[in-house]
């Protein structure tokens, strides 16, 4: 829960700035480069993940289509959509604002 | 998402389950996959419940499904509240009931075209004289107007009549009408069998032909398809019937109105019928050509009349054509009445919504916990503004639907209560109109009352409302209900300000002396055998004075008149005149006119008119004697002013230029109304005999005459006895219209007798809607201080001051209501300045009258509240908390 809480108000920042590398990923793949890219720092669950994701389709940031998996199964793959890339840039120089902003207090505290 | 997927979505949303499970499954797949226990992967995804929910929350139908959430949510409450929810809904189904039907009549009557093809081409057409700017039109010039115009596509011209049928059963009267050919077709109307009248029906010595009414062809004819081709007996005369109106049309306008039969104007037996001096009573209507503006029609009649005048200067000099719309001049003289009185309900509806608000304000602050707890879970502040606003919604719509029963099955009869002036009152429905006009306010409604509570509550903070139990911002909304309360005795006042100027208005007008008695008069009509026809001018001397005879001994009648001329308020009549000794004036429109009484002595008695100088008309005043004529005092004043007016002479124009000496002077009558006479250019009135009157004239009243007399005791007995006498002289000749003399001075008053019954009727519904909104403010405002008046008991405050202390609160809302409304009125009553008589809009005794009325009605409403408070027992208050 700890970790999800240090992921507080950057989820979406996360999840848009993976999808502008690696298009067309499904949750699971997104839940697990998270993971990963993070060396396992951030973990996201799935009860804050999906909600997250439908949120930011509802929003026109993201865009998610069925796929055919080998394993016979669907699954749904989702994309940046051109206002998605816009709202990664904002998100983007916001967390920088603030992260340099929290550096320059604990230095000079 | 588009607010399509989002729809379709929400009717889809058991496939989208399905998908967003399905995306699950394939989610643990992948982690089982990766390596992860498939049960701890399970168990990871016992959220996945939750994440499902809330996923489809934002992602399934959002609102929509919200929306069948909330009201479902909503009607439950409300059902279960049922004293709440039917006070809501009584009170709100009222005020949009009541708008509905008015709006439905203002719908009818003013908005919707008139029933015509084209009905925008349609024009009223009227003769401006000097006396009068919509006067009658004489056929002569209406036959040049007709010939000379370009503007328009066609004229019409039309003058009422009665006719008696015989040969059909008993004798009959009909109502009839004299036409120029063409006339329905101006209209846009054809007959349901045979033809219209054609021109060459319309020239002189044409043998007669006539159309009927589809009820007279069915009544009489049996509806046979062979009625057209057959001969109708009417004042003796037959004429063959050629059409046959659809009983389809309704129109009254200028002085056509629907009626059993139809002649064409030559087939009228007057004999000054072609002098074009002559209104007569003729009024026109016209179709415009296509295209044509009705002041391009009015600069081309402009010319045409020009012409005229200067063919013919002794007759026509100053002779000008006056038209306006056929709407305007069938419906221009209701218009303020009916938005005032739409304007007044829509008033009544705003109290009607202030109180709802209130109580809604009142239940959502018992309602804050609830709230609250929502918010604690979760729930969007939106999201509970939302639902207070479908609630309302609900309620809204629910009393709309409510409201619209009423509407739909009282309108008819509500119509028959209307005073007979309301013109089109049978074209008033229920239409798309009138629906979309209720859904509107219903909507507009709920929107308004939900909103106050609604906007509270988004102002309160859900932590405080917990901690306080629920009553987190009590002081806030009393302030917010005190201000409901001021602007619902404001609106209240404007209406008691507009009712009292009304009440004042017809109280004034009562007052006005009419200049006679119209206590135990009855007016009727006789018609004549049609072997009057042909009668000579002694004849109808002799079946005068026989009529009054056999009707003077009818048991209960103490005097009888025939009145030829014009009667006070009902008939208008006039005649021109110059004074003896001064030359002739060229022209009839150079002379003197005058309203015309052409009466029986007996006739200052009927009235019971005040004899001023002189004396009345007598018996020996007959065909023998020299001619007399009895003035009004307005006459004498205009013409022999600081004079003795009798033994003075003047010329009679009507009687070929003979002088007639004055030989009384009594008092003036009310012809035009008892509101507007005063404002009238023609007043001065003169009384000639019956039986002085020219051949001419005494020739007109071969077919019928008008009777006035004064009895005794009941009106039943005496019109059954003046009914068996008619009878008893010929069974050809029948007695019809009769009408009492009250009831013509009470009609001339009716629109405004009418306007005050629903101004006073919606004044005191928004007295009463006012009185329970205070009285709801103020109980809810002492149960909420139960504990403070506890507290000021015990420390020794007595009853009688918590008594004061709610009417004194009760008193400052009214007061800063009524400062409101005193000014509001003030802005308001102007509009209605037309309906008023003799009072000013802004009638300082009326005002004092309303705030007083007003202020009691708001203390009474108090009492109970401050009684409740008095009684409340210091140390059970204390001990409640």
């Amino acid at each position: 829960m700890a970790k999800a809480d240090a992921l507080q108000g950057s989820l979406d920042l996360l999840v848009l700035k993976l999808l502008s590398r690696r298009p067309r990923l499904h949750g699971y793949a997104i839940m697990a480069a998270i993971a990963s890219s993070s060396g396992e720092v951030l973990r996201v669950e799935e009860g804050s993940l999906y909600p997250a994701l439908y949120r930011m389709e509802e929003a026109g940031w993201i865009r998610a289509e069925w796929i055919k998996k080998d394993t016979g199964r669907r699954a749904r793959v989702y994309e940046l959509t051109a206002s998605g890339r816009r709202q990664l840039g904002t998100e983007e120089s916001r967390w920088q604002a603030v992260s340099l902003a929290i550096n320059r207090v604990l230095r000079e505290a | 998402m588009s607010l399509w997927s989002r729809i379709s979505n929400a009717l889809r949303s058991e496939r989208l389950n399905r998908e967003i499970d399905e995306e699950f499954e394939s989610h643990l797949e992948e982690a089982i996959a990766a390596g992860r226990d498939p049960k701890e992967a399970r168990r990871a995804f016992g959220s996945a419940m939750r994440a499902r929910e809330s996923g489809h929350a934002v992602r399934v139908s959002g609102k929509l499904e919200e929306l069948v959430q909330d009201a479902c949510f909503g009607a439950r409450l409300l059902i279960k509240n049922r004293g709440f929810t039917a006070v809501v809904l009584l009170t709100l189904a009222l005020g949009i009931g009541i708008n509905t039907v008015i709006f439905s009549v203002v719908n009818g009557v003013l908005l919707n075209p008139l029933p015509f093809p084209h009905p925008e081409q349609l024009v009223a057409l009227h003769e401006s004289k000097p006396n009068f700017a919509n006067g009658a039109i004489s056929y002569p010039n209406f036959l040049d107007w007709r010939k000379d115009n370009h503007t328009f596509a066609a004229m019409g011209l039309a003058r009422g009549y009665g006719f008696s049928m015989t040969g059909r059963g008993d004798a009959a009267q009909l109502s009839a009408e004299f036409l120029s050919d063409g006339f329905f077709a101006v209209l846009g109307v054809r007959p349901v069998l045979g033809r219209e009248f054609t021109p060459a029906d319309e020239t002189l010595g044409a043998s007669p032909v006539a159309m009927i009414s589809e009820e007279l062809w069915r009544n009489k004819f049996d509806g046979a398809p062979n009625a057209v081709g057959q001969t109708i007996t009417l004042d003796g005369k037959n004429f063959t019937i050629v059409g046959v109106i659809p009983a389809s049309l309704k129109l009254q306008v200028s002085n056509f109105q629907v009626c059993d039969v139809y002649a064409p104007i030559p087939q009228w037996s007057n004999s000054i019928l072609m002098s074009r001096g002559a209104g007569l009573g003729f009024h026109g209507i016209g179709r415009l050509k296509p295209g044509v503006t009705i002041e391009q029609a009015r600069a081309d009649m402009e010319r045409v009349t020009g012409n005229l005048a200067a063919a013919f200067p002794d007759d026509d000099r100053g002779i000008g054509a006056s038209m306006v719309s056929m709407k305007e001049q069938i419906v221009g003289s209701t218009r303020i009445f009916l938005l005032v009185l739409l304007g007044a309900v829509g008033f009544v509806l705003l109290i009607a919504c202030v109180n709802v608000a209130s109580l809604m304000l009142a239940r959502a602050s018992g309602r804050g916990r609830e709230f609250a707890i929502r918010a604690a879970l979760g729930a969007g502040r939106g999201r509970v503004i939302r639902q207070l606003l479908t609630e309302s919604l609900l309620l809204g719509i629910t009393a709309g639907a409510v409201g619209l029963l009423p509407a739909a099955f009282g309108l008819k009869a509500a119509l028959h209560a209307l005073p007979a002036a309301l013109p089109r009152a049978e074209e008033i429905g229920i239409d798309f109109r009138v629906l979309a006009f209720t859904s509107l306010i219903s909507v507009a409604t709920g929107i308004l009352f939900g909103l106050a509570p609604a906007w509270r509550v988004a102002k309160e903070n859900p932590q405080t409302a917990l901690k306080e139990g629920g009553r987190g911002a009590i002081g806030a909304n009393q302030r917010t209900l005190s201000a409901l309360v001021v602007v619902e005795v404001a609106v209240a006042l404007v209406l008691l300000t507009g009712a009292g100027l009304m009440v004042r208005s017809l109280v004034r007008l009562w007052d006005v002396d009419p200049g006679f008695d119209a206590h135990n008069v009855e007016t009727f009509n006789i018609s004549m055998p049609p072997a009057m026809a042909s009668a000579t001018a002694e004849m109808v001397r002799a079946k005068h004075r026989a009529l009054n005879e056999a009707l003077a001994e009818v048991p209960g009648v103490t005097a009888v008149s025939q009145t030829w001329g014009a009667v006070p308020m009902a008939g208008e009549d006039d005649q021109w005149f110059w004074i003896d000794g001064q030359p002739k004036p060229r022209t009839n429109n150079d002379m003197s006119w005058v309203i015309d009484y052409v009466v029986d002595p007996d006739y200052q008695r009927v009235m019971k008119i005040p004899l001023k100088r002189g004396r009345f008309l007598s018996r020996h005043d007959n065909e023998h004697a020299p001619l007399v004529v009895v003035v009004d005092d307005v006459f004498a004043n205009k013409y022999f002013p600081g004079q003795d007016p009798i033994g003075k002479r003047i010329d009679l124009d009507n009687f070929g230029g003979k002088a007639a000496e004055i030989v009384g002077e009594v008092g003036h009558v009310k012809q035009w109304g008892l509101d507007s006479d005063d404002t009238q250019q023609l007043r001065a009135q003169y009384y000639l005999a019956c039986l002085q009157v020219s051949d001419d004239f005494l020739l007109g009243m071969r077919s019928g005459s008008s009777f006035m007399v004064r009895y005794n005791g009941n009106l039943a007995p005496v019109i059954g006895g003046l009914r068996s006498t008619v009878r008893h002289m010929s069974n050809e000749q029948q007695l019809f219209g009769e009408q009492t003399m009250e009831s013509i001075v009470a009609d001339s008053m009716a629109s405004r007798r009418f306007a005050m019954i629903l101004l006073g009727g919606f004044a005191a519904l928004a007295l009463l809607l006012a009185c329970v909104g205070i009285y709801g403010v103020m109980a809810y405002l002492v149960s909420q201080r139960t504990q403070e008046v506890g507290i000021r008991m015990a420390l020794g405050a007595r009853r009688s001051d918590v008594l004061l202390l709610v009417f004194k609160g009760g008193a400052r809302l009214a007061a800063a209501g009524m400062a409101i409304g005193v000014v509001s009125a003030i802005g308001l009553t102007r509009l209605m300045r037309q309906l008023l008589f003799d009072v000013s809009p802004t009638d300082p005794m009326v005002i004092a009258a309303v705030c007083v009325l007003l202020m009691l009605a708001a203390l009474a409403a108090c009492f109970v509240p401050a009684r409740r408070a008095a009684s409340i027992e210091p140390m059970r208050a204390l001990r409640t908390e």
